[in-house]
C-alpha cells in the first residue's frame, strides 16, 4: 500500500510543474531523516553514541558505485546491496560493544570512519582521491531524475520511521530501552543484551547505507571527503538529540526542522554558516534542553 | 632495492614528530586520563592555538612559538570557563559520560567552522629564522623545524611530570583521579582542581598548536586527523601516564613516519587510526595501564 502511495505521489508530481530545486532540497531533507532515524535505534534506543555515521552512509554510497562499475546495476539493487553491506558493518562494531562501552565505544567509531576513508581513497577502482563521476542514464520514470530520487527517498524514509517504529513498540524497544539504562541489570534480568545489541547495531548501519546508496546518482561525482563528510557526523547527532532521542518522533522532527533549516541558510547566507548553526543548536540543546523537543512537549503537557 | 639512508631518516625523522606528538597529547592525558572527562574537542584548541600563532606572527613578526608561550594564560583562561559549564551542565547532574562527549564534540565543530568562516579554508602558515633550515648528521637530516618543536614538547613533558609528581596541586590532580570523596574529606575542592587541571590542558593544546604551525601550514580542519592520534596515544599510553604518553607518542611518530616512507603519505593517517582500534579492542588499558 505504501508503495502505491509513493508512486501516485510520484506521478503526481511529475505533473505539476514545481521548482526543480524544491526536489534537490527535499531529497537531502528526507536523506536526513533516514539517517537521523537510523542512528536513533543504536543511540537512542540502545544508548550508544554512533561517531561514525559518515563510514556507513559513505559505505552504501561506495557499494552502490563499485556494483554501478561491474555490473550497471539498477538503483533498487544498489539500495538493497548498500544497505546489506552497512549492516554488515554494523554487525561488526555491534561486536566491538562487548569490549567497548560508553565514550570508548564512540571514539572507536570514529576511528573506523577515518581507516575506511583511507581504505577509499586507496582504492582506485572506485575512483580513488580523484573521486567517480557517474554519467545519469535518462530516467526511467517521472521524466526527470530530481522528481525521481525525491520519491524514492520519500519511499526510504517512511519505511525507516516505520521500522523504527515498531522496534520501538515491541518488546525488542523495551530491552534496548533497559540496556540503555543499566546494561549489567539488565543482563541480570534475562535480557538478551548481545543479541539486542547486535539487532540495533545492524538495524542501524542498514538503513544509513540505504541512505548512501543514491548518492551517486543525486550527486553524479563522488569524492571521499564528500562522502565521507565529518557533518553528517555532527547532523546524525544533532538531530535526533534536537527531536528527542527516546522515541521514533524525535529524529524526524529533529531532521525536518534542522535540515530546512540549513537548506534555508545554504541559499540565503552561506554553507559554512549553516554548519556553524548546527553546532550551536547542538551545544545549546545538550546543554539546556537534554530531552530534545518532544521531551520539552511532554514536560510542558505533564504540568 | 632498499635504502638504509632513508631508514634511518625516517625513524629521526619520526622520533622528532613523537616529541611533538606528544605535546599534543599531553592536554588529553590529563583531561581524560586522569580526569574522565572526554574532551574530543582537544585538537579544535590546538588549531585554535594554532591560528594565534598565525595571527601574531603575520601582524606583529613574532616569533610563533614564543607567541604560544605568551598566550597560554589566555587559554588556561578560556579551558577554565569551559570546564565550568561542563560541570555546571553535565558533572553536576552526573550525566557526564555521552552528553558531555556530544557537547565537546559540538563545541569541536563550532571552533572549526567558526575558524574557516573568519580565515577561510586555505593553508596558513608562519615564518621564523629557524623554519627551512637543518642540519645535517653523517647522512641524517634533521630539520630544525622538527628539531623545535621537538624540544618544546620534551619540555612540556617534563614540566607535565614535575607539576604532576612535586607540587601541591599537581597531587591534588592525581588525588582527584583516584579519589574525589577522600580528597573533599581531605579540606580540597575536586571542582577547583578540576578547573585548574583543565586549564592547564588546554594552555598546553594552545602551545602544541604553534608548534602545529611551526612544522606544516594549518587549515581549520587540520584538527580531525589529530582526533585519533591524540586519542590512540592517550589509550597507548595507558590513560594518565605522562612518561607512557611520551613512548607512545614516539611509538606512533615512528610508524607514521615509517609508512609515509615506504608506502605513500595517503596510508599514515591510517595508522594511528588504526592502533587505536586495535588498542581499544585488542587491550584498552594500554601499554602502560594503571
Amino acid at each position: 500500500m505504501v508503495g502505491a502511495a509513493v508512486i501516485g505521489l510520484g506521478i503526481l508530481l511529475a505533473k505539476l510543474r514545481i521548482n526543480p530545486y524544491i526536489y534537490f532540497a527535499g531529497y537531502i531533507v528526507l536523506q536526513y531523516v533516514v539517517i537521523a532515524t537510523a542512528w536513533n535505534v543504536l543511540g537512542g534506543y540502545a544508548g550508544y553514541v554512533n561517531f561514525g555515521t559518515p563510514a556507513f552512509f559513505a559505505l552504501g554510497a561506495y557499494t552502490a558505485i563499485f556494483l554501478i562499475e561491474a555490473f550497471e546495476a539498477p538503483l533498487p539493487v544498489l539500495i538493497v546491496a548498500g544497505g546489506l553491506v552497512s549492516a554488515l558493518l554494523g554487525l561488526g562494531i555491534g561486536y566491538l560493544t562487548l569490549r567497548l562501552k560508553g565514550v570508548f565505544f564512540s571514539i572507536a567509531t570514529f576511528a573506523l570512519s577515518v581507516v575506511l576513508q583511507t581504505l577509499i581513497i586507496n582504492w582506485e577502482y572506485v575512483g580513488g582521491a580523484k573521486g567517480f563521476t557517474l554519467i545519469r542514464p535518462p530516467a526511467p520514470f517521472f521524466g526527470n531524475w530530481g522528481v525521481l530520487l525525491f520519491t524514492v527517498m520519500v519511499a526510504l524514509a517512511v519505511v525507516t520511521v516505520l521500522v523504527a517504529r515498531s522496534i520501538e513498540r515491541s518488546w525488542i524497544g523495551r530491552g534496548l530501552a533497559a540496556l540503555r539504562d543499566n546494561e549489567e541489570a539488565a543482563e541480570c534480568m534475562g535480557v538478551p543484551t548481545l543479541r539486542l545489541k547486535l539487532f540495533a547495531t545492524t538495524v542501524s548501519g542498514f538503513f544509513l547505507g540505504v541512505a548512501g546508496a543514491p548518492f551517486p546518482y543525486y550527486v553524479t561525482y563522488v569524492e571521499p571527503s564528500s562522502a565521507f563528510n565529518l557533518d553528517y557526523a555532527v547532523n546524525a547527532l544533532a538531530m535526533p538529540m534536537i527531536g528527542g532521542t527516546t522515541t521514533w518522533l524525535g529524529p524526524m522532527i529533529g531532521a525536518i526542522l534542522l535540515g530546512t533549516a540549513q537548506q534555508i541558510a545554504t541559499v540565503t547566507i552561506s554553507s559554512e554558516l549553516n554548519l556553524l548553526i548546527v553546532g550551536v543548536v547542538l551545544v545549546l540543546f545538550v546543554v539546556l534542553a537534554p530531552e530534545g523537543l518532544t521531551g520539552l512537549a511532554r514536560r510542558l503537557r505533564g504540568r | 632495492m632498499f635504502s638504509w639512508d632513508l631508514l634511518a631518516n625516517a625513524i629521526v625523522a619520526g622520533m622528532l614528530l613523537g616529541g611533538f606528538y606528544a605535546a599534543v597529547s599531553l592536554g588529553v592525558s590529563l583531561t581524560f586520563g586522569l580526569l574522565d572527562i572526554v574532551n574530543i574537542a582537544h585538537p579544535a584548541f590546538v588549531i585554535l592555538g594554532a591560528y594565534a600563532a598565525y595571527v601574531m606572527n603575520s601582524s606583529y613578526g613574532l616569533d610563533p612559538i614564543l607567541t604560544g608561550v605568551m598566550l597560554t594564560p589566555v587559554f588556561y583562561g578560556l579551558g577554565a570557563g569551559v570546564y565550568r559549564i561542563y560541570y555546571a551542565s553535565f558533572e553536576r547532574r552526573g550525566e557526564e559520560s555521552l552528553r558531555g562527549l556530544v557537547f565537546f564534540f559540538g563545541l569541536l565543530f563550532i571552533i572549526e567552522v567558526g575558524l574557516s568562516l573568519k580565515y577561510g579554508v586555505d593553508y596558513r602558515l608562519v615564518e621564523a629564522a629557524y623554519i627551512g633550515r637543518s642540519i645535517d648528521l653523517g647522512g641524517v637530516g634533521i630539520a630544525f623545524r622538527l628539531l623545535v618543536p621537538c624540544v618544546v614538547g620534551l619540555l612540556m613533558t617534563l614540566a607535565l611530570y614535575l607539576f604532576l609528581s612535586r607540587t601541591f596541586y599537581g597531587r591534588a590532580v592525581m588525588g582527584v583521579s583516584q579519589d574525589q570523596v577522600a580528597l573533599r574529606l581531605m579540606g580540597a575542592d575536586p571542582v577547583r582542581i578540576k578547573t585548574i587541571a583543565f586549564g592547564i590542558g588546554i594552555a598546553a593544546a594552545s602551545l602544541a598548536g604553534a608548534l602545529l604551525i611551526t612544522i606544516s601550514p594549518v587549515v581549520p580542519s587540520t584538527d580531525r586527523d589529530y582526533i585519533g592520534r591524540v586519542f590512540a596515544i592517550t589509550v597507548l599510553g595507558g590513560l594518565g601516564s605522562i612518561g607512557g604518553t611520551l613512548v607512545a607518542s614516539i611509538i606512533l611518530g615512528i610508524a607514521e613516519s615509517l609508512m609515509a616512507t615506504f608506502f605513500g603519505p595517503s596510508w599514515s593517517l591510517a595508522v594511528s587510526f588504526g592502533i587505536l582500534l586495535l588498542a581499544l579492542a585488542v587491550r584498552p588499558a594500554g601499554l602502560f595501564g594503571r
